[in-house]
Protein backbone atom coordinates (compact mmCIF):
# COMPACT_ATOMS: atom_id res chain seq x y z
CA UNK A 1 0.00 0.00 0.00
CA UNK A 2 1.58 3.17 -0.88
CA UNK A 3 -1.04 5.11 1.44
CA UNK A 4 0.78 3.45 4.30
CA UNK A 5 4.09 4.92 3.25
CA UNK A 6 4.39 8.49 4.81
CA UNK A 7 4.13 11.89 2.22
CA UNK A 8 6.90 13.58 3.73
CA UNK A 9 10.14 12.45 2.69
CA UNK A 10 13.11 11.84 5.40
CA UNK A 11 14.47 14.97 6.59
CA UNK A 12 16.99 14.16 9.20
CA UNK A 13 19.58 13.97 6.56
CA UNK A 14 19.06 17.60 5.89
CA UNK A 15 18.92 18.53 9.21
CA UNK A 16 21.57 20.98 9.32
CA UNK A 17 20.21 22.71 5.98
CA UNK A 18 17.11 22.92 7.69
CA UNK A 19 18.92 24.39 10.93
CA UNK A 20 20.02 27.17 8.94
CA UNK A 21 17.25 27.66 6.55
CA UNK A 22 14.75 27.95 9.86
CA UNK A 23 17.25 30.12 11.47
CA UNK A 24 18.06 32.20 8.98
CA UNK A 25 14.63 33.25 8.62
CA UNK A 26 14.19 34.40 12.87
CA UNK A 27 17.49 35.82 12.39
CA UNK A 28 15.40 37.95 9.44
CA UNK A 29 12.83 38.68 11.85
CA UNK A 30 14.68 39.47 14.79
CA UNK A 31 17.30 42.23 12.34
CA UNK A 32 13.75 44.14 11.38
CA UNK A 33 11.88 44.44 14.67
CA UNK A 34 14.98 45.35 16.11
CA UNK A 35 16.36 47.88 13.09
CA UNK A 36 19.77 48.80 12.76
CA UNK A 37 21.58 48.09 16.00
CA UNK A 38 21.14 44.58 15.83
CA UNK A 39 24.17 44.01 13.61
CA UNK A 40 25.60 42.62 16.71
CA UNK A 41 22.99 40.39 17.98
CA UNK A 42 22.31 38.60 14.22
CA UNK A 43 26.29 38.00 14.00
CA UNK A 44 26.41 36.18 16.70
CA UNK A 45 22.71 34.58 16.22
CA UNK A 46 24.58 33.65 12.54
CA UNK A 47 27.75 32.17 14.50
CA UNK A 48 26.10 29.96 17.03
CA UNK A 49 23.32 28.80 13.95
CA UNK A 50 26.51 27.67 11.93
CA UNK A 51 28.11 26.08 15.40
CA UNK A 52 25.05 24.13 15.76
CA UNK A 53 25.08 23.06 12.19
CA UNK A 54 28.40 22.04 12.60
CA UNK A 55 28.40 19.75 15.91
CA UNK A 56 25.09 17.83 13.69
CA UNK A 57 26.90 17.76 10.36
CA UNK A 58 29.74 16.25 12.18
CA UNK A 59 27.06 14.24 14.40
CA UNK A 60 26.02 12.54 11.09
CA UNK A 61 27.61 8.45 10.82
CA UNK A 62 28.97 9.11 7.20
CA UNK A 63 27.24 5.93 5.80
CA UNK A 64 25.91 6.75 2.58
CA UNK A 65 22.03 8.07 2.93
CA UNK A 66 19.88 9.99 0.10
CA UNK A 67 16.55 11.41 0.32
CA UNK A 68 14.53 14.39 -1.52
CA UNK A 69 13.45 11.62 -4.27
CA UNK A 70 17.08 10.64 -4.82
CA UNK A 71 17.70 14.40 -5.00
CA UNK A 72 20.04 15.32 -1.68
CA UNK A 73 22.96 12.67 -0.49
CA UNK A 74 24.67 12.64 2.84
CA UNK A 75 28.01 10.78 2.77
CA UNK A 76 31.84 11.26 4.45
CA UNK A 77 32.56 13.80 1.43
CA UNK A 78 29.36 15.73 2.02
CA UNK A 79 30.50 15.85 5.45
CA UNK A 80 34.41 16.75 5.28
CA UNK A 81 33.28 19.72 2.94
CA UNK A 82 30.09 20.83 4.58
CA UNK A 83 32.17 21.36 7.89
CA UNK A 84 34.82 23.49 5.85
CA UNK A 85 32.26 25.25 4.44
CA UNK A 86 30.99 26.24 7.92
CA UNK A 87 34.15 26.51 9.15
CA UNK A 88 35.28 29.38 6.37
CA UNK A 89 31.59 31.16 7.13
CA UNK A 90 32.03 31.15 10.99
CA UNK A 91 35.68 32.61 10.45
CA UNK A 92 34.52 35.40 8.07
CA UNK A 93 31.98 36.62 10.65
CA UNK A 94 34.19 36.80 13.11
CA UNK A 95 36.58 38.68 10.63
CA UNK A 96 34.30 41.27 9.64
CA UNK A 97 33.11 42.28 12.72
CA UNK A 98 35.60 44.88 13.59
CA UNK A 99 35.86 46.38 9.71
CA UNK A 100 32.59 46.51 8.77
CA UNK A 101 31.91 48.46 12.73
CA UNK A 102 34.83 51.01 11.88
CA UNK A 103 33.19 51.36 8.45
CA UNK A 104 30.04 52.17 9.19
CA UNK A 105 28.34 49.34 7.41
CA UNK A 106 27.88 47.17 10.12
CA UNK A 107 24.41 46.38 9.11
CA UNK A 108 22.08 43.07 10.41
CA UNK A 109 22.27 41.76 6.53
CA UNK A 110 25.78 40.50 6.16
CA UNK A 111 25.60 37.88 8.76
CA UNK A 112 22.08 36.95 7.08
CA UNK A 113 23.73 36.58 3.88
CA UNK A 114 26.52 34.79 4.36
CA UNK A 115 23.74 32.27 6.25
CA UNK A 116 22.10 32.11 3.22
CA UNK A 117 24.93 31.84 0.93
CA UNK A 118 26.19 29.15 3.19
CA UNK A 119 23.45 27.03 3.26
CA UNK A 120 23.16 27.26 -0.49
CA UNK A 121 27.30 25.78 -0.34
CA UNK A 122 25.61 23.50 1.88
CA UNK A 123 23.28 22.20 -1.11
CA UNK A 124 25.90 22.01 -3.70
CA UNK A 125 27.85 20.10 -1.71
CA UNK A 126 24.97 17.00 -1.20
CA UNK A 127 23.80 17.67 -4.52
CA UNK A 128 23.17 14.25 -6.38
CA UNK A 129 20.87 15.55 -9.47
CA UNK A 130 21.33 18.64 -11.95
CA UNK A 131 18.68 20.08 -9.98
CA UNK A 132 19.75 20.50 -6.71
CA UNK A 133 22.66 21.28 -7.79
CA UNK A 134 21.77 24.29 -9.63
CA UNK A 135 19.36 25.63 -6.49
CA UNK A 136 22.53 25.49 -4.25
CA UNK A 137 24.61 26.74 -6.92
CA UNK A 138 21.98 29.99 -7.12
CA UNK A 139 21.14 30.52 -3.33
CA UNK A 140 24.84 30.55 -3.36
CA UNK A 141 25.84 33.10 -6.00
CA UNK A 142 22.87 35.21 -5.62
CA UNK A 143 23.57 36.25 -1.59
CA UNK A 144 27.41 36.51 -2.95
CA UNK A 145 26.36 39.19 -5.73
CA UNK A 146 24.67 40.91 -3.05
CA UNK A 147 27.90 40.92 -0.70
CA UNK A 148 30.06 41.90 -3.20
CA UNK A 149 28.57 44.94 -3.09
CA UNK A 150 28.08 45.20 0.28
CA UNK A 151 29.52 48.49 0.93
CA UNK A 152 26.89 50.07 -1.15
CA UNK A 153 28.21 54.02 -0.85
CA UNK A 154 31.06 52.73 -2.45
CA UNK A 155 31.85 52.98 -6.33
CA UNK A 156 34.27 50.15 -6.32
CA UNK A 157 32.16 47.76 -3.74
CA UNK A 158 29.35 48.19 -6.63
CA UNK A 159 31.49 47.79 -9.64
CA UNK A 160 33.02 44.65 -7.86
CA UNK A 161 29.09 43.55 -7.34
CA UNK A 162 27.82 44.48 -10.63
CA UNK A 163 30.89 42.32 -12.75
CA UNK A 164 30.40 39.67 -10.28
CA UNK A 165 26.89 39.22 -11.19
CA UNK A 166 27.21 39.68 -14.83
CA UNK A 167 30.13 37.34 -15.48
CA UNK A 168 28.33 34.91 -12.34
CA UNK A 169 24.72 34.86 -13.94
CA UNK A 170 26.78 34.24 -17.68
CA UNK A 171 28.40 31.10 -15.92
CA UNK A 172 25.30 29.99 -14.32
CA UNK A 173 23.85 30.42 -17.90
CA UNK A 174 26.46 27.84 -19.53
CA UNK A 175 25.97 25.16 -16.83
CA UNK A 176 22.73 25.42 -17.23
CA UNK A 177 22.84 24.82 -20.71
CA UNK A 178 25.37 22.52 -20.64
CA UNK A 179 23.11 20.51 -17.90
CA UNK A 180 19.89 20.75 -20.45
CA UNK A 181 22.03 18.89 -22.97
CA UNK A 182 22.98 16.12 -20.41
CA UNK A 183 19.99 15.51 -19.47
CA UNK A 184 18.57 15.74 -22.84
CA UNK A 185 21.32 13.05 -24.38
CA UNK A 186 21.04 10.72 -21.19
CA UNK A 187 17.17 10.78 -20.38
CA UNK A 188 17.44 11.74 -16.48
CA UNK A 189 18.81 14.87 -13.91
CA UNK A 190 20.26 12.79 -11.78
CA UNK A 191 23.78 11.78 -11.10
CA UNK A 192 23.48 7.67 -10.22
CA UNK A 193 20.71 7.75 -13.00
CA UNK A 194 23.34 9.75 -15.64
CA UNK A 195 26.25 6.91 -14.68
CA UNK A 196 23.90 4.02 -15.58
CA UNK A 197 22.79 5.76 -18.71
CA UNK A 198 26.16 6.34 -19.63
CA UNK A 199 27.40 2.70 -19.48
CA UNK A 200 24.42 1.66 -21.84
CA UNK A 201 25.21 4.18 -24.40
CA UNK A 202 28.26 5.21 -26.38
CA UNK A 203 28.96 8.75 -25.82
CA UNK A 204 27.92 11.34 -28.70
CA UNK A 205 28.44 14.47 -29.62
CA UNK A 206 25.60 16.46 -27.84
CA UNK A 207 26.43 15.31 -24.68
CA UNK A 208 30.62 15.91 -25.41
CA UNK A 209 28.79 19.07 -25.73
CA UNK A 210 26.80 19.54 -22.40
CA UNK A 211 29.82 17.95 -20.65
CA UNK A 212 32.68 20.99 -22.03
CA UNK A 213 29.51 23.56 -20.98
CA UNK A 214 29.16 22.41 -17.50
CA UNK A 215 33.08 22.22 -16.93
CA UNK A 216 33.48 25.46 -18.58
CA UNK A 217 30.29 27.00 -15.62
CA UNK A 218 32.01 25.06 -12.99
CA UNK A 219 35.53 26.51 -13.80
CA UNK A 220 33.78 29.84 -14.05
CA UNK A 221 32.95 29.25 -10.25
CA UNK A 222 36.07 27.48 -9.32
CA UNK A 223 38.00 31.08 -10.60
CA UNK A 224 39.76 28.49 -13.19
CA UNK A 225 41.62 30.12 -16.16
CA UNK A 226 40.39 30.81 -18.90
CA UNK A 227 37.31 31.70 -16.88
CA UNK A 228 39.13 33.81 -14.12
CA UNK A 229 39.18 37.35 -15.52
CA UNK A 230 36.31 38.80 -12.62
CA UNK A 231 38.42 37.35 -9.63
CA UNK A 232 41.06 40.01 -9.37
CA UNK A 233 38.73 42.81 -9.93
CA UNK A 234 35.87 41.16 -7.48
CA UNK A 235 38.51 40.69 -5.02
CA UNK A 236 39.90 44.36 -4.92
CA UNK A 237 37.13 45.47 -4.92
CA UNK A 238 35.07 44.24 -2.26
CA UNK A 239 35.25 44.88 1.17
CA UNK A 240 37.94 42.91 2.41
CA UNK A 241 36.30 40.68 4.66
CA UNK A 242 33.92 39.55 2.02
CA UNK A 243 37.11 38.81 -0.06
CA UNK A 244 37.53 36.66 2.16
CA UNK A 245 34.67 35.04 2.60
CA UNK A 246 35.12 34.89 -1.38
CA UNK A 247 38.39 33.24 -1.31
CA UNK A 248 37.46 30.56 1.68
CA UNK A 249 33.89 29.09 1.74
CA UNK A 250 32.75 29.18 -1.47
CA UNK A 251 35.45 27.51 -3.19
CA UNK A 252 35.25 24.41 -0.98
CA UNK A 253 31.55 24.40 -2.09
CA UNK A 254 32.87 25.17 -5.72
CA UNK A 255 35.12 22.36 -5.88
CA UNK A 256 32.99 20.07 -3.55
CA UNK A 257 30.10 20.67 -6.68
CA UNK A 258 33.18 20.21 -9.03
CA UNK A 259 33.56 16.80 -7.74
CA UNK A 260 29.97 15.89 -7.18
CA UNK A 261 29.72 16.62 -11.28
CA UNK A 262 32.75 14.95 -12.46
CA UNK A 263 33.36 12.06 -10.00
CA UNK A 264 29.97 11.59 -8.89
CA UNK A 265 27.95 11.71 -12.77
CA UNK A 266 30.90 11.20 -15.33
CA UNK A 267 32.97 8.59 -13.74
CA UNK A 268 33.28 6.38 -16.96
CA UNK A 269 33.61 8.95 -19.24
CA UNK A 270 37.02 10.48 -18.07
CA UNK A 271 38.41 10.36 -21.35
CA UNK A 272 36.21 13.07 -22.24
CA UNK A 273 36.91 15.02 -19.00
CA UNK A 274 40.37 14.36 -18.11
CA UNK A 275 41.71 16.89 -21.04
CA UNK A 276 39.57 19.89 -20.34
CA UNK A 277 40.65 19.51 -16.39
CA UNK A 278 44.62 19.25 -17.04
CA UNK A 279 44.48 22.14 -19.25
CA UNK A 280 42.65 24.12 -17.03
CA UNK A 281 44.53 23.00 -13.90
CA UNK A 282 47.68 24.14 -16.16
CA UNK A 283 46.54 27.23 -17.38
CA UNK A 284 45.16 28.05 -13.74
CA UNK A 285 48.80 27.49 -12.05
CA UNK A 286 51.03 29.10 -14.66
CA UNK A 287 48.68 32.80 -14.43
CA UNK A 288 48.40 32.15 -10.91
CA UNK A 289 51.93 32.27 -10.44
CA UNK A 290 53.61 34.63 -13.31
CA UNK A 291 50.49 37.51 -12.87
CA UNK A 292 50.81 37.95 -9.07
CA UNK A 293 54.40 39.05 -9.71
CA UNK A 294 53.80 42.60 -10.45
CA UNK A 295 50.81 43.09 -8.41
CA UNK A 296 50.97 45.82 -5.68
CA UNK A 297 47.61 45.13 -3.83
CA UNK A 298 47.76 42.57 -1.40
CA UNK A 299 43.87 41.65 -2.46
CA UNK A 300 44.82 41.04 -5.90
CA UNK A 301 47.53 39.31 -5.11
CA UNK A 302 45.33 36.94 -2.88
CA UNK A 303 43.50 36.59 -6.07
CA UNK A 304 45.99 35.46 -8.17
CA UNK A 305 47.25 33.13 -5.38
CA UNK A 306 43.47 31.86 -4.98
CA UNK A 307 43.77 30.98 -9.05
CA UNK A 308 46.76 29.28 -8.34
CA UNK A 309 45.76 27.01 -5.67
CA UNK A 310 42.95 26.03 -7.66
CA UNK A 311 45.10 24.96 -10.53
CA UNK A 312 46.90 22.51 -7.87
CA UNK A 313 44.04 21.53 -6.53
CA UNK A 314 42.45 20.48 -9.84
CA UNK A 315 45.56 18.62 -10.46
CA UNK A 316 44.39 15.89 -7.91
CA UNK A 317 40.53 16.02 -10.23
CA UNK A 318 42.76 15.52 -13.33
CA UNK A 319 43.80 12.10 -11.69
CA UNK A 320 40.28 10.96 -11.15
CA UNK A 321 41.18 8.37 -8.83
CA UNK A 322 40.53 8.25 -4.97
CA UNK A 323 44.01 9.36 -4.12
CA UNK A 324 43.50 12.05 -6.29
CA UNK A 325 39.96 13.47 -4.97
CA UNK A 326 41.79 12.46 -1.27
CA UNK A 327 44.37 14.81 -2.31
CA UNK A 328 42.25 17.64 -3.57
CA UNK A 329 40.35 17.41 -0.11
CA UNK A 330 43.08 17.93 1.63
CA UNK A 331 44.43 20.33 -0.72
CA UNK A 332 41.25 22.40 0.11
CA UNK A 333 41.67 21.77 4.25
CA UNK A 334 45.34 23.54 4.30
CA UNK A 335 44.01 26.11 1.77
CA UNK A 336 41.47 26.97 3.47
CA UNK A 337 43.42 27.76 6.70
CA UNK A 338 46.29 29.21 4.65
CA UNK A 339 43.93 31.86 2.98
CA UNK A 340 42.12 32.71 6.24
CA UNK A 341 45.22 33.70 8.04
CA UNK A 342 46.84 35.66 5.54
CA UNK A 343 43.76 37.57 5.34
CA UNK A 344 43.46 37.74 9.14
CA UNK A 345 47.04 39.61 8.66
CA UNK A 346 45.51 41.56 6.17
CA UNK A 347 42.43 42.75 8.01
CA UNK A 348 44.47 44.33 10.70
CA UNK A 349 46.97 46.32 8.75
CA UNK A 350 45.31 49.59 9.98
CA UNK A 351 46.32 52.76 11.45
CA UNK A 352 44.15 55.79 12.44
CA UNK A 353 41.10 54.83 10.89
CA UNK A 354 43.09 53.94 7.79
CA UNK A 355 43.11 50.04 6.06
CA UNK A 356 46.31 49.52 4.29
CA UNK A 357 46.14 47.24 1.19
CA UNK A 358 49.44 47.19 -0.34
CA UNK A 359 52.61 44.99 -0.64
CA UNK A 360 55.30 48.11 0.86
CA UNK A 361 52.56 48.30 4.15
CA UNK A 362 54.03 45.15 5.35
CA UNK A 363 57.85 46.43 5.29
CA UNK A 364 59.24 46.04 8.54
CA UNK A 365 56.26 44.27 9.94
CA UNK A 366 58.70 41.92 12.09
CA UNK A 367 59.90 44.38 13.95
CA UNK A 368 56.66 46.25 15.05
CA UNK A 369 54.63 43.45 15.26
CA UNK A 370 56.56 40.32 15.40
CA UNK A 371 54.21 37.33 15.79
CA UNK A 372 52.06 39.07 13.13
CA UNK A 373 54.83 39.16 11.09
CA UNK A 374 55.52 35.35 12.10
CA UNK A 375 52.05 34.50 11.24
CA UNK A 376 51.83 35.92 8.13
CA UNK A 377 55.90 34.42 7.07
CA UNK A 378 54.26 30.71 7.86
CA UNK A 379 51.13 31.36 5.51
CA UNK A 380 53.80 32.73 2.68
CA UNK A 381 56.33 29.42 3.23
CA UNK A 382 53.25 27.41 3.17
CA UNK A 383 51.22 28.68 0.43
CA UNK A 384 54.96 28.36 -1.84
CA UNK A 385 55.13 24.86 -0.22
CA UNK A 386 58.36 24.91 1.86
CA UNK A 387 58.31 21.77 4.00
CA UNK A 388 57.22 21.02 6.89
CA UNK A 389 54.72 23.74 6.56
CA UNK A 390 50.80 22.61 5.87
CA UNK A 391 51.29 24.01 2.01
CA UNK A 392 54.01 21.11 1.17
CA UNK A 393 51.77 18.04 2.03
CA UNK A 394 48.70 19.76 0.55
CA UNK A 395 50.81 19.67 -2.97
CA UNK A 396 52.82 16.32 -2.01
CA UNK A 397 49.05 14.87 -2.13
CA UNK A 398 48.02 15.76 -5.13
CA UNK A 399 51.26 16.03 -7.03
CA UNK A 400 51.70 12.00 -6.18
CA UNK A 401 48.31 11.19 -6.89
CA UNK A 402 48.74 12.78 -10.62
CA UNK A 403 51.84 10.72 -10.70
CA UNK A 404 50.55 7.60 -9.16
CA UNK A 405 47.88 7.77 -12.71
CA UNK A 406 50.48 8.84 -15.30
CA UNK A 407 50.12 12.71 -15.46
CA UNK A 408 53.67 13.17 -15.19
CA UNK A 409 54.06 16.13 -17.29
CA UNK A 410 51.17 17.37 -15.32
CA UNK A 411 53.06 16.97 -12.06
CA UNK A 412 56.08 18.62 -13.15
CA UNK A 413 54.48 22.14 -14.83
CA UNK A 414 52.91 21.89 -11.40
CA UNK A 415 56.37 21.84 -9.29
CA UNK A 416 57.80 24.02 -11.67
CA UNK A 417 54.78 27.11 -11.41
CA UNK A 418 55.31 26.46 -7.92
CA UNK A 419 58.72 27.73 -7.58
CA UNK A 420 58.01 30.72 -9.59
CA UNK A 421 55.01 31.09 -7.48
CA UNK A 422 57.75 31.28 -4.52
CA UNK A 423 58.66 34.53 -5.93
CA UNK A 424 56.16 36.40 -4.76
CA UNK A 425 55.46 34.74 -1.59
CA UNK A 426 59.07 35.09 -0.35
CA UNK A 427 59.01 38.52 -1.25
CA UNK A 428 56.22 39.35 1.32
CA UNK A 429 58.86 37.48 3.40
CA UNK A 430 61.83 39.77 2.87
CA UNK A 431 59.67 43.07 2.81
CA UNK A 432 58.62 42.50 6.28
CA UNK A 433 61.81 41.28 7.48
CA UNK A 434 64.21 43.13 5.73
CA UNK A 435 62.90 46.71 4.97
CA UNK A 436 62.34 50.00 7.18
CA UNK A 437 59.80 49.65 9.42
CA UNK A 438 56.82 52.20 8.96
CA UNK A 439 54.48 53.03 11.72
CA UNK A 440 53.51 50.45 13.92
CA UNK A 441 49.71 49.64 13.61
CA UNK A 442 46.72 49.54 16.01
CA UNK A 443 46.15 46.38 17.72
CA UNK A 444 44.21 43.04 16.46
CA UNK A 445 40.60 42.68 16.96
CA UNK A 446 39.83 40.09 19.08
CA UNK A 447 37.85 37.79 16.15
CA UNK A 448 41.01 38.32 13.67
CA UNK A 449 43.40 37.04 17.07
CA UNK A 450 40.98 33.78 17.16
CA UNK A 451 41.41 33.10 13.55
CA UNK A 452 44.61 33.70 13.21
CA UNK A 453 45.65 31.97 15.89
CA UNK A 454 43.58 28.45 15.14
CA UNK A 455 44.76 28.88 11.26
CA UNK A 456 48.43 29.71 12.47
CA UNK A 457 48.31 26.44 14.60
CA UNK A 458 46.95 24.46 11.71
CA UNK A 459 49.35 25.09 8.97
CA UNK A 460 52.37 25.27 11.02
CA UNK A 461 51.64 21.98 13.18
CA UNK A 462 50.08 20.09 10.91
CA UNK A 463 53.30 17.81 9.68
CA UNK A 464 53.08 16.54 13.80
CA UNK A 465 49.24 15.15 13.74
CA UNK A 466 48.25 14.60 9.99
CA UNK A 467 46.70 11.64 10.43
CA UNK A 468 42.96 12.97 11.61
CA UNK A 469 42.50 15.18 8.64
CA UNK A 470 44.33 12.96 6.15
CA UNK A 471 41.97 10.65 7.12
CA UNK A 472 39.10 12.27 6.97
CA UNK A 473 39.51 13.31 3.46
CA UNK A 474 40.49 9.18 2.53
CA UNK A 475 36.96 8.45 4.32
CA UNK A 476 35.59 11.74 2.24
CA UNK A 477 37.48 9.82 -1.17
CA UNK A 478 36.72 6.49 -0.33
CA UNK A 479 32.49 7.20 -0.10
CA UNK A 480 32.62 8.61 -3.74
CA UNK A 481 34.44 5.56 -5.11
CA UNK A 482 33.27 2.60 -2.86
CA UNK A 483 29.41 2.32 -4.90
CA UNK A 484 30.82 2.50 -8.35
CA UNK B 1 7.06 18.25 -39.45
CA UNK B 2 8.64 20.11 -36.43
CA UNK B 3 10.55 18.21 -34.31
CA UNK B 4 13.19 17.77 -31.67
CA UNK B 5 15.94 19.44 -33.74
CA UNK B 6 14.55 22.43 -35.26
CA UNK B 7 13.46 23.41 -31.27
CA UNK B 8 17.74 22.40 -30.27
CA UNK B 9 18.96 24.91 -33.34
CA UNK B 10 16.34 27.73 -31.89
CA UNK B 11 17.61 27.79 -28.50
CA UNK B 12 21.54 27.00 -29.46
CA UNK B 13 20.79 30.49 -31.75
CA UNK B 14 19.31 31.92 -28.50
CA UNK B 15 22.38 30.96 -26.41
CA UNK B 16 24.87 32.36 -28.95
CA UNK B 17 23.01 35.60 -29.46
CA UNK B 18 22.99 35.70 -25.90
CA UNK B 19 26.38 35.06 -24.89
CA UNK B 20 27.69 37.49 -27.94
CA UNK B 21 24.88 39.79 -26.37
CA UNK B 22 27.15 40.02 -23.64
CA UNK B 23 30.60 40.26 -25.17
CA UNK B 24 30.17 42.16 -28.02
CA UNK B 25 27.77 44.80 -26.63
CA UNK B 26 29.63 48.05 -25.58
CA UNK B 27 26.52 49.92 -24.83
CA UNK B 28 24.19 49.40 -21.71
CA UNK B 29 24.46 47.09 -18.65
CA UNK B 30 20.67 46.69 -19.26
CA UNK B 31 21.41 45.08 -22.69
CA UNK B 32 23.41 42.83 -20.58
CA UNK B 33 20.66 41.61 -18.53
CA UNK B 34 18.63 41.06 -21.12
CA UNK B 35 20.99 39.13 -22.62
CA UNK B 36 21.11 37.12 -19.52
CA UNK B 37 17.53 36.56 -19.99
CA UNK B 38 18.04 35.22 -23.13
CA UNK B 39 20.67 32.48 -22.29
CA UNK B 40 18.12 31.11 -19.41
CA UNK B 41 15.48 31.25 -22.07
CA UNK B 42 17.13 28.98 -24.59
CA UNK B 43 17.87 26.40 -21.71
CA UNK B 44 14.32 26.76 -21.33
CA UNK B 45 13.42 25.89 -24.65
CA UNK B 46 15.76 23.00 -24.33
CA UNK B 47 14.65 21.36 -21.27
CA UNK B 48 10.90 21.50 -22.28
CA UNK B 49 11.80 20.44 -26.44
CA UNK B 50 14.04 17.56 -24.57
CA UNK B 51 11.36 16.62 -21.87
CA UNK B 52 8.57 16.24 -24.64
CA UNK B 53 10.74 14.11 -26.55
CA UNK B 54 11.61 11.48 -23.96
CA UNK B 55 7.99 11.51 -22.46
CA UNK B 56 9.66 12.52 -18.98
CA UNK B 57 8.44 15.25 -16.73
CA UNK B 58 11.44 15.99 -15.15
CA UNK B 59 12.97 18.59 -18.10
CA UNK B 60 9.36 20.59 -17.58
CA UNK B 61 9.98 20.51 -13.61
CA UNK B 62 13.55 21.81 -14.28
CA UNK B 63 12.35 24.63 -16.99
CA UNK B 64 9.83 25.93 -13.79
CA UNK B 65 12.80 25.86 -11.21
CA UNK B 66 14.69 27.81 -14.27
CA UNK B 67 11.72 30.45 -14.42
CA UNK B 68 11.98 30.81 -10.36
CA UNK B 69 15.55 31.40 -10.55
CA UNK B 70 15.51 33.74 -13.30
CA UNK B 71 13.16 35.80 -11.47
CA UNK B 72 15.17 36.41 -8.56
CA UNK B 73 18.44 36.66 -10.88
CA UNK B 74 16.81 39.56 -12.31
CA UNK B 75 15.45 41.48 -9.24
CA UNK B 76 18.72 41.08 -7.50
CA UNK B 77 20.97 42.39 -11.36
CA UNK B 78 18.89 45.14 -11.32
CA UNK B 79 19.60 46.25 -7.59
CA UNK B 80 23.14 46.18 -7.78
CA UNK B 81 22.27 47.88 -10.76
CA UNK B 82 20.83 50.45 -9.22
CA UNK B 83 23.33 51.08 -6.33
CA UNK B 84 25.95 51.10 -9.00
CA UNK B 85 24.31 53.94 -10.65
CA UNK B 86 23.94 56.10 -7.62
CA UNK B 87 27.83 55.95 -7.27
CA UNK B 88 29.04 56.59 -10.75
CA UNK B 89 25.58 58.46 -12.39
CA UNK B 90 26.63 56.24 -15.41
CA UNK B 91 25.63 52.19 -16.81
CA UNK B 92 27.42 52.63 -19.65
CA UNK B 93 29.35 49.33 -20.11
CA UNK B 94 32.73 51.54 -20.67
CA UNK B 95 32.11 53.26 -17.59
CA UNK B 96 32.12 50.20 -15.45
CA UNK B 97 35.90 50.72 -15.44
CA UNK B 98 37.54 51.41 -11.89
CA UNK B 99 39.44 48.48 -11.50
CA UNK B 100 41.08 47.10 -14.74
CA UNK B 101 41.57 43.40 -14.76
Amino acid sequence: MIAAQSVLPALWPALPELILAVGVLVLVLYGSFRGERSAEGVSVGALLLMILALFVVMSQSGAKVTTLNGSFIVDNFSKVMKALILLGSAASILLARDYFQRARIDRFEFPILIVLCTLGMMVMASANDLISLYLGLELQSLAAYVIAAFHRDNLKSTEAGLKYFVLGALSSGMLLYGSSLVYGFTGTVSFPGIVAALNDTTVGFGLVLGIVFVAAGVAFKLAAVPFHMWTPDVYEGSPTPVTAFFASAPKMAAMAMTIRIFIGAFPDVTAVWQQIIVFVAIASMALGSFAAIGQRSLKRLMAYSSIGNVGYALVGLAAGSQDGVRGVVIYMIIYLAMTLGAFAVILSLRRGGQMFETVDDLSGLSRTHPVLAFCLAAMMFSLAGIPPLAGFFAKYYVFAAAIQANLVTLAVIGVVTSVVGAFYYLRLVKVMYFDEPVAAYEPMAPGLRIVLGFTSVVVVLFWIVPAPLVGAAGAAAKSLFAGS
Amino acid sequence: MIGLSHYLTVAAILFTLGVLGIFINRKNVIVILMSVELILLAVNINLVAFSTHLNDITGQVFALFVLTVAAAEAAIGLAILVVFFRNRGSIAVEDVNMMKG
